[in-house]
């Protein structure tokens, strides 16, 4: 049988379960809901309720209650028929037996058309555009130039805004044979030694943009070597690529001052990047080298958006340097050792210099390599037993450098300094594909829901 | 959520200060709500107050409301195991933190024969990688349909389910979406996926058996229609999925759709796209190429994205190139920048240790600490652990901020009595730490050894150097 079920006796049952505020509903017109079955199972009362009170605020006009309807005894499954007589049956002890009689479900038969409208962001501020390399036009003798910065908008969000320049890729080169990961050494085993041979295996062979070459060797507790003669290897490197070039020095604050200095002298007009300098050594005359012979100064500090600030204000305000020749490093931490710290740092850094804090909008520069020094990319395998097994390093080592380094380019690093030839390739893949510079793609995006693998 | 400052959820409150939700003041708890350590049903008063009187009832809906988060929380799964996804407030993690984990589900296909899904279900289930003092675990299953017969579908399903993860069911045809379903809807597993092709069936299928449902569909016009469809049709359970393209243009266009779907969710708060987004890094296997090119492409697609807004993730490969990377990076991304992850200083023992056994050092930030004592733990090394307070940094840069100093070493050697449960005075430092092996003699009189700069080596010093020559 089929009973008819008015707005009216809904409403009553609304107001038997104390649904409050219907005062408000308007009923227009004589709608009428038809419901089969002959029985209420009184265990959907409770949930009618609570679903009542949740949806009220939607109660704005009939049709909505009448849709409402429909959807309830679509909620309750299959034997959810309501109907009007039986409801006054408060008694809730004597449930009558429910017959399944399957009601006309009326659900909506055409899609709600939404519009969805992209949202897009401006901000303030542009990072600055810095140039690496000189060419012959420019009193060098590169034959590229390499930009670095220049964003308006968040990494690859080139939907905001076009991203002029893409991060580059620069190769680690040292002068004097480094402790490297297994993984990491073979690829440069034929060229140890010999840091010119070893720049250009880097860029003919790994598809480096530039390459950095670190004067270890000067270091006091190492060799010692003096400036004068540790620079006579940039020259080498100079001759042997023709890419812009960046300089490092050892890390010791009283020495390395000294090195780049000389460095700088050496490289005049060819811009390279003097790596780095640091709170606690004399910055003002590594800027006053870069400023004599035209040069970038990397401004590194230790993971502090603060100490980097100052470290900027001083090289730009104290020193004078000008704003288009500084680099910052704000220290890159290795995937499961910190690298939580360094994205959030490095993404606050980026987010301030977009909203026009102009001590903080420089490019940004990652030491990738340190991705290596986790013990995951290394360790032939796990040092603890309960672990699953680790599998090969010699896959996990470069994925594990790959996605230290994707991460933070989506942070906006705009060069990186890295080693894994595999981990060159496909970093500079991932920055052309979220750059845009990739076409195609796939045909069918959907085959593999059933695709047998 | 839509408050901003605890006055806004103090003004729904009591203001009692009864303390029954564990803090002193109502103000206290208000705040807690805000950053979501606290919940607004732990204010049991109001609770209360709203079962008896309906405009209680009505503000405390309007509170819950209010304070809900920005995108939907999805629960997948039953009991201990049910994992939540979405309920995300912010687009970058320093302005408040990420919440929900981006959960990993991995692929099983039904036309595999069987001794294959069982292993493939076993290494899912059986993986951990210890890390910062728990192991890290995976989440779940995609159990795809590949067969497209429902018999063959709903068995792999129950069998899958005997498992005891939350599940993903993979199958456009709504039949054997159905035939699934009548054997594991009690799991409540999310079901892949209503596209515009088969939406009305899938609306029935998520609401006959109220289980959360995933929209598939590239154009965010569609997404967001069959989204706002299924909305008004009382679903609350939604998982959106703007398909996932592995390449080129195409992937490009995925992080466009991605990025914008979060960001009209939450800058615009558009409640029709508000719900969590589903990434498929299996679509990794449809580029050319070896399979060490697809696992590594699949890592890469699932680092975009476990950056950037995706909740839930369907994975194929379960190597550890492709796991080990993902699963860090996801605990790196979603650990909560409010708070240093430290342990308590003091004295641990290692194995039972007798007064011979070594003394070695460390600090008590998790992940040195938890590394050290799980190096040493599973080397089977017998010694004493001091744990020194350098709220919480780690060794290099605690040693390098001042925060790892003599005195301290001299401090906790002194409150933790060490040297009555010894009978030597070597004290094995951190080889991180060497430069301060002069200083830390010279004020505790103890002989310090400088270990090796990894943990993971202690093992091998051992053998050359404990015990030490006189
Ligand atoms: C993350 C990080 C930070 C984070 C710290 C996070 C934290 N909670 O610890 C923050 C941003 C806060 C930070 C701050 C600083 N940092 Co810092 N930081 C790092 C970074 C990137 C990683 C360190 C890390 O977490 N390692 C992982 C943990 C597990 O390693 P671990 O504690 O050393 O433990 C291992 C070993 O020591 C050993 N081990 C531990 N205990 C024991 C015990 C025994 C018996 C044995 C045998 C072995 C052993 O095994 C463990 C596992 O391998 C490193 C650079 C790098 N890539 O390594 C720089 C680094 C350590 N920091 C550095 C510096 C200078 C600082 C600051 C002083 C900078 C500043 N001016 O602000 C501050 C000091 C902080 C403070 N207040 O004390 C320098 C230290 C240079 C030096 N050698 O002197 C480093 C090396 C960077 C660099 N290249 O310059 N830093
Ligand atoms: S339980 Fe409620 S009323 Fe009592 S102190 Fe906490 S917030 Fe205030």
């Amino acid at each position: 049988m089929a009973n008819k079920y008015t707005l009216e006796d809904f409403l009553k049952l609304l107001k038997e379960y104390n649904v409050e505020r219907l005062e408000d509903v308007k009923i227009e017109g004589d709608l009428e809901i038809e419901l089969e079955g002959s029985a209420v199972d009184l265990s959907s009362i409770t949930a009618l309720y609570s679903l009542l009170s949740e949806f009220r605020n939607f109660f704005y006009h009939t049709s909505m209650a009448l849709n409402y309807l429909q959807r309830i005894s679509t909620m309750f499954g299959v034997p959810a028929p309501l109907q009007a007589p039986q409801v006054q049956a408060v008694a809730p002890a004597v449930a009558p037996a429910p017959v399944a009689v399957v009601p006309e479900i009326k659900l909506p038969e055409k899609l709600i058309e939404a519009k969805f409208e992209s949202p897009k962001i401006e901000y303030p501020g542009v990072i600055e555009e810095v140039v690496l390399g000189a060419t012959k036009a420019d009193g060098g003798t590169r034959d590229y130039v390499v930009k670095l910065g220049g964003e308006k908008s968040l990494a690859f969000y080139i939907f905001d805004k076009p991203q002029p320049n893409l991060p580059a890729i620069a190769i680690d080169v040292f002068d004097r044979p480094p402790s490297l990961a297994k993984a990491v050494k073979v690829h440069y085993e034929d060229v140890v030694g010999s840091p010119a041979e070893w720049a250009k295996k880097c860029v003919k062979k790994f598809g480096a943009d530039m390459v950095t070459i670190h004067l270890v060797s000067t270091d006091p507790l190492l060799e010692n070597t003096p400036a004068s003669e540790a620079v006579k290897v940039i020259e080498d490197v100079l001759q042997a690529v023709k890419c812009p070039i960046i300089i490092g020095g050892c890390g010791n604050k009283d020495k390395d001052p000294e090195v780049l200095e000389k460095a700088a002298e050496v490289c005049e007009g060819e811009r390279v990047m003097l790596a780095s300098a640091t709170l606690d050594m004399d910055w003002a005359r590594i800027c006053e080298a870069a400023k004599k012979y035209g040069h970038v100064v990397l401004s590194w500090t230790q993971m502090d958006i603060n100490n980097q600030k100052t470290l900027n204000r001083y090289l730009l305000k104290r020193a004078g340097m000008p704003r288009n020749s500084i680099v910052m490093d704000p220290t890159t931490a290795a995937l499961g050792y910190g690298l939580d710290y360094a994205f959030t740092n490095m993404e606050r850094i980026r987010i301030s210099g977009l909203k026009g804090d102009t001590d903080l909008n420089f490019p940004i520069s990652s030491g990738t390599t340190n991705a290596w020094g986790a013990r995951e990319s290394w360790m032939t395998d796990s040092p603890l037993e309960g672990d699953t097994p680790w599998g090969p390093r010699e896959l996990r080592g470069p994925i594990w450098e790959i996605i230290t380094g994707l991460t933070l380019s989506l942070a906006g690093v705009d060069v990186f300094m890295m080693m894994h030839p595999l981990a060159v390739a496909v970093l500079k893949e991932i920055f052309n594909t979220l750059g845009g510079k990739v076409k195609g793609g796939v045909a069918d995006a959907g085959k593999w829901i059933t695709a047998e693998v | 959520m839509k408050v901003k400052s605890p006055l806004e959820v103090y003004n729904f409150l009591p203001r009692t200060n009864c303390k029954e939700c564990g803090y002193d003041t109502c103000m206290s708890f208000a705040s807690h709500v805000l950053d979501r350590s606290a919940k607004v049903l732990d204010c049991k008063p109001l609770v209360k107050d709203a079962e008896k009187d309906p405009k209680v009832k009505e503000k405390l809906d309007k509170l819950i409301e209010i304070t809900s988060p920005e995108i939907a929380e999805v629960v997948v799964g039953v009991g201990d195991k049910a994992i939540k996804i979405g309920g995300e407030e912010v687009l970058h993690r320093h302005e408040l933190t990420f919440f929900n984990p981006t959960a990993f589900f991995f692929d099983v296909w039904d036309t595999l024969d069987d001794k294959k899904i069982q292993e493939r279900c076993e290494r899912v289930v059986n993986y951990k990688k210890f890390y910062v003092g728990k192991y890290l675990t995976l989440d779940g299953f995609a159990v795809r349909c590949t067969s497209n017969d429902p018999k063959r579908f709903k068995e792999v399903a129950k069998k899958v389910a005997s498992y005891g993860k939350p599940m993903v069911l993979i199958a456009l045809n709504p039949e054997c979406m159905k035939s699934a379903l009548e054997e594991v809807a009690n799991q409540k597993p999310l079901i892949y996926a209503a596209t515009e092709g088969n939406w009305k069936e899938f609306m029935k299928l998520a609401l006959d058996y109220k289980v959360p449902v995933a929209i598939r569909a590239k154009d965010l016009n569609v997404l967001k229609s069959i989204s706002a469809t299924f909305k008004s049709a009382g679903i609350k359970e939604i998982v959106l999925d703007p398909v996932t393209e592995p390449l080129g243009e195409g992937l490009q266009g995925t992080f466009e759709r991605v990025v914008q779907l979060r960001r009209k969710a939450i800058l615009d708060g558009d409640k029709d796209v508000a719900y969590p987004i589903l990434i498929t890094p299996i679509s990794a296997w449809l580029i050319e190429g070896d399979e060490v090119t697809k696992a590594y492409w699949e890592a890469v697609i699932a680092g975009m994205f476990i950056v950037k807004y995706g909740d839930a993730m369907i994975f194929h490969s379960i190597d550890q190139h492709v796991v080990m990377p993902t699963l860090t990076l996801r605990f790196n991304i979603y650990t909560d920048p409010r708070t240093p992850v430290q342990v308590a200083a003091g004295l641990k023992e290692l194995n039972s240790p007798g007064p011979e056994d070594p003394v070695f050092l460390t600090t008590n930030f998790a992940l040195t600490y938890y590394t050290v004592e799980n190096d040493l733990n599973s080397a089977k090394i017998k010694g004493w652990l001091l744990v020194v307070n350098t709220e919480g940094i780690g060794v290099e840069a605690s040693v390098a901020g001042g925060k790892l100093t003599a005195s301290k070493v001299k401090e906790i050697i002194q409150e933790t009595k060490i040297a009555e449960k010894v009978n030597h005075k070597y004290l094995v430092i951190p080889g991180l730490a060497a430069r301060l092996q002069g200083a830390i003699e010279d004020e505790t009189g103890w002989k310090v050894l400088v270990g090796p700069i990894d943990s993971g080596r202690v093992k091998g010093w051992m053998e050359k150097n404990w015990p030490p020559k006189k």
